[in-house]
């Protein structure tokens, strides 16, 4: 299991563009990726989960995952939510 | 795990459930933290009565306070007082809209007691008060699955993405059932035996389905096929067919799965294509309803066939 703690930056936080990004990326690990805001644990995989913790500016992260491809896992989606979602939201 | 509960939280409870509350002294003290779930009636402690004075506890002053207290010369109200307000005094309400005395209001002021005047009489207070901070110190979980009311009975879908969850609550709901939250499931132990499911509000009934993307369910198919929330009573976890697993064939043994230390029914389904899921969990929702009512239609085969059994074998 590997854990990262994140903040976010974005003005606008997570809504329904932010998320199916986020979603998107997780979708390509095999591991199961958790999101997890304060007591409220959601799946990384799942949009509705993810758009359920709403998660504003300043919100506070943990990023999770456990299984194959932990490690590259959990980098990629807290580069991907310090970086304000920019790199892919341009593609 | 006991959650920390302040005085404020009562006010601004999100259960949308209106105490008719008016703070009239002790504003400062609101950030002060509940601790215990019950409330005192402070009518022994009035008349002088201090043993076994339960402080730590809300006040409720209701009629019989308030009219044992008019009644009362001053000197005897200030000598009361001050030895109530010797006490760490939480909060205090009074019922039924009366006003506490002016004696009274300058001891709250002093002490930094929060108090407050309620128009509802005090069973009822009492017991929308107990409500709120029983549910605000109820443990909690959230769970990634999909909680339907099938036939009356709270089924919480559970599986890993993309198994079927939201499909077959689709498919539920077309046939008439309820959605009450999909993908994230909030949980709460009301009680020994009680496992509330509930969803987030911000998306509360609205769907992922892939191939269509967001869905208002409410919008789409009505009020009807929505609840807010519902009792876990079984818990069906989809998985992909394995066929190097064994599936429960005979359903004699009850399987458990635990919530918060709590023991829910629980079925394992096997997924794979042809198979009809949403008509499974229909079936295993009446076959719950049956439990509940003590048929065992496993069971009851099963001593069937024994007796015919033990029959067959005495012809012989």
């Amino acid at each position: 299991m590997k854990e990262k703690k994140v903040k976010v930056k974005s003005d606008a936080g997570v809504h329904a563009r932010p998320a199916s990004i986020l979603v998107r990326e997780a979708m390509k690990f095999p591991c199961d990726i958790y999101i997890i805001k304060g007591q409220m644990e959601a799946n990384g995989k799942s949009i509705m989960s993810v758009l359920g913790l709403a998660i504003t500016k300043g919100s506070s992260l943990t990023i999770r995952a456990n299984g194959e491809m932990e490690d590259e896992a959990v980098d990629r989606l807290s580069a991907l939510i310090e970086n304000d979602f920019a790199e892919l939201a341009s593609k | 795990m006991k959650k920390q509960l302040r005085i404020r939280d009562i006010l601004e409870n999100t259960q949308k459930i209106d105490l008719q509350l008016t703070l009239i002294a002790g504003r400062e003290g609101l950030d002060k933290a509940i601790t215990a779930i019950e409330i005192n009636r402070p009518g022994l402690t009035l008349a002088g009565f201090f043993d076994y004075f339960a402080y730590d506890r809300i006040q409720i002053f209701g009629l019989g306070e308030t009219a044992y207290i008019k009644q009362l010369s001053r000197e005897r109200r200030e000598e009361i007082y001050a030895r109530f307000f010797s006490y760490d005094i939480i909060c205090c309400v009074y019922t039924h809209n009366e006003y506490p005395d002016e004696v009274f209001i300058e001891y709250a002021k002093k002490h930094k007691v929060p108090t407050f005047v309620t128009q509802h009489p005090t069973t009822r207070f009492t017991s929308l008060l107990t409500h709120i901070v029983e549910a605000a110190f109820a443990e909690s979980i959230t769970l990634h699955g999909t909680l339907v009311d099938v036939f009356g009975i709270g089924i919480l879908l559970m599986g890993k993405s993309g198994v079927g969850k939201s499909e077959t609550a689709l498919e539920l709901i077309e046939r008439g059932h309820r959605l009450i939250a999909d993908d994230l499931v909030e949980i709460k132990k009301i009680d020994e035996s009680l496992l509330m499911g509930s969803g987030s509000e911000l998306i509360r009934h609205h769907m992922e389905i892939r191939g269509i993307g967001i869905l208002n369910v409410r919008d789409i198919f009505g009020i009807r096929s929505v609840r807010n929330r519902k009792r876990i009573e079984l818990v069906a976890e989809l998985q992909e067919w394995d066929a190097n697993t064994h599936y429960d064939r005979l359903g004699i043994e009850e399987q458990v799965y635990t919530i918060l230390d709590i023991e829910v029914p629980y079925i394992i389904v096997p997924v794979r294509p042809g198979r009809n899921i949403p008509i499974i969990i229909e079936t295993a929702a009446l076959n719950q309803r049956l439990k509940k009512m003590g048929v065992f239609s496993a069971q009851e085969l099963d001593k069937r066939i024994q007796e015919w059994i033990s029959r067959e074998n005495k012809n012989t």
